[in-house]
């Protein structure tokens, strides 16, 4: 029988009074790679950090691991990259070396270091500042951190938004690697459709609500998202969702 | 008078040793503080030590035992500012600042209803570490122990708190917890450094030591150790100094203080200026 990582049912979010997500019930199991997609405000960031425990939910639940999130303990089992880098305090003394041990540190994981360094092509940086640093090797720097434990939960907010092309296609190759090879389960949220085409196995569709939830398959297929989306955008998702699984 | 001589004299190598271990603690602590964007706390919690301090010797507590008794005052009111902070109506700026003001009102409410100003709230706003006893000096002794045992097995923690609170959550870490040990910690450092400082400089201890290693752009563990050293060293600095030339104290080890950062702001806006 399948293992939800993720379950929510029914949760709601409200901020000063707007209930900002609704009702909203999804799982995502074992091995998957899912999509987050959706116009901006449509809670795409706010659903993850009610999952992760960050924002407080007005009602529904929410499992991590089979547990409810209020007895959830291992949380090195979960790399989280965060979707606002652009406030990081630019003062901040960190070199690139210490914000990566954050993700592993406690845990003593430490050859790890090297690798998730040299995967990033950030090794020649690791004494650097972090505020010294462009803003793609900052973000560089913050995915080399969410991966530094080997985690079995990798949950990416916009993750490629300052990365140049090529790093950006070899990050996302990295990401299929894991969860083809390692079982890593993967959630990303972004509006880059061709990219959840490409490499996300399910799509969730936010609109405060859930829009849709399930597999390609169902997308593709689906005459209410051919409605929703328009025919040509459904096609383009579905056609590059075809291709990269040849 | 030699510097043998001034170091012979019990009470300066009391005023020293306290001095030092003062100023470690306010050294290390600032550094959280002030890359949280909290440095205004430590300004917040002096107001708040003046009116503990005022309650206190208006109860009438020996002034002996003065730091010990504003201790949990002072430790009270650095939640209270925390749990105004967290208020989604009221700004932590403006939370220290309902806090603090309430310390100086109560402070000189509290020292007109005792007659005035007298010796004892005055020596505390302007500090006089040259009359530090032996109970401050063994109250800063295991302050120093606690606070740097903390900071060494919350490291970690402390880090990622400082580093991104969000993030810090994501990864379990309890920042609530680590927000009340900050400050607390903070609350009994700004208690402490009265003795030094006087109630007007805490902040000072706080925020330029850190201030002047972060202007060397080096790792967080290593700014850190800087700062402990040039807090260490305008204390030393100042003591002797203020004692060849008959200067308070207080306001000596904070002149030293601005002193190393402006060197140090200087040598390192040269080096900016020539690596371009």
């Amino acid at each position: 029988m399948p293992v939800n990582i993720i379950s929510t049912e029914k949760l709601s979010f409200c901020y000063n009074g707007i209930e900002v997500l609704q009702n909203i019930s999804f799982a995502v199991q074992k091995g998957d790679y899912l999509g987050v997609a959706g116009p901006n405000g449509s809670g795409k960031s706010t659903l993850i950090k009610n999952i992760l425990g960050i924002l407080q939910p007005a009602q529904g639940n929410i499992h991590l691991f089979g547990q409810p999130l209020a007895d959830f303990r291992k949380w090195n089992k979960i790399g989280y990259l965060p979707q606002r880098l652009a406030v990081l305090n630019t003062h901040f003394p960190g070199t690139v070396r210490e914000i990566v041990q954050l993700g592993v540190e406690r845990r003593g994981n430490f050859p790890g270091i090297k690798q998730v360094l040299q995967t990033m092509d950030i090794e020649h940086l690791s004494s650097r500042l972090i505020g010294e640093l462009s803003y793609g090797e900052q973000q560089r720097t913050m995915l080399a951190r969410a991966l530094a434990g080997n985690p079995e939960l990798l949950i990416l907010d916009e993750p490629t938004t300052a990365l140049d092309p090529q790093t950006r296609d070899n990050f996302y190759r990295l990401t299929q690697e894991l969860n083809r090879h390692q079982g890593t389960t993967i959630i990303l949220i972004t509006h880059d459709t061709g990219v959840l085409g490409n490499y996300a196995r399910h799509l969730l569709y936010l609109d405060k609500k859930v829009i849709f939830s399930g597999t390609f398959e169902d997308f593709c297929n689906s005459p209410d998202m051919a409605g929703f989306f328009g025919m040509a955008s459904q096609h383009i998702i579905c056609h590059q969702h075809d291709r990269s699984n040849l | 008078m030699s510097l043998g001589e001034i170091l012979s004299f019990a009470f300066v190598q009391r005023a020293i040793l306290a001095g030092v271990l003062i100023a470690a603690v306010c050294s290390v602590l600032g550094v959280f503080l002030v890359l949280r964007r909290m440095s205004l706390i430590g300004d917040g919690l002096a107001h708040i030590t003046f009116g503990s301090v005022a309650v206190v010797l208006f109860i009438g507590i020996s002034p002996l035992y003065i730091t010990l008794a504003a201790l949990p005052l002072v430790m009270l009111s650095s939640l209270v500012i925390l749990r105004l902070t967290h208020s989604k109506k009221i700004q932590g700026d403006a939370a220290i600042g309902i806090v603090s003001s309430m310390g100086i009102a109560v402070g000189i409410v509290l020292a007109s209803l005792s007659g005035g100003y007298n010796v004892d709230l005055f020596s505390y706003l302007f500090g006089n570490i040259l009359t530090v006893n032996q109970t401050e000096l063994l109250l800063s002794f295991i302050i120093f122990l606690i606070v740097v045992g903390c900071v060494i097995f919350f490291y970690h923690d402390l880090f990622a708190v400082t580093f991104d609170e969000e993030l810090a959550q994501s990864m379990g870490i309890n920042t609530r917890r680590i927000n009340i040990l900050l400050f607390i910690l903070t609350a009994v450092a700004a208690v402490l450094a009265m003795k030094v400082t006087g109630i007007m400089l805490v902040s000072a201890m706080l925020i330029l030591p850190p201030l002047t290693s972060l202007q060397l752009s080096i790792s967080f563990r290593m700014t850190i150790f800087v700062s402990v050293i040039f807090s260490i060293l305008s204390v030393i600095c100042g003591i002797i100094f203020s004692f060849l030339l008959n200067l308070p104290a207080g306001g000596t080890i904070v002149i030293f203080n601005v002193i190393f950062l402006l060197i140090i702001f200087g040598i390192s806006r040269c080096k900016n200026i020539l690596r371009k």
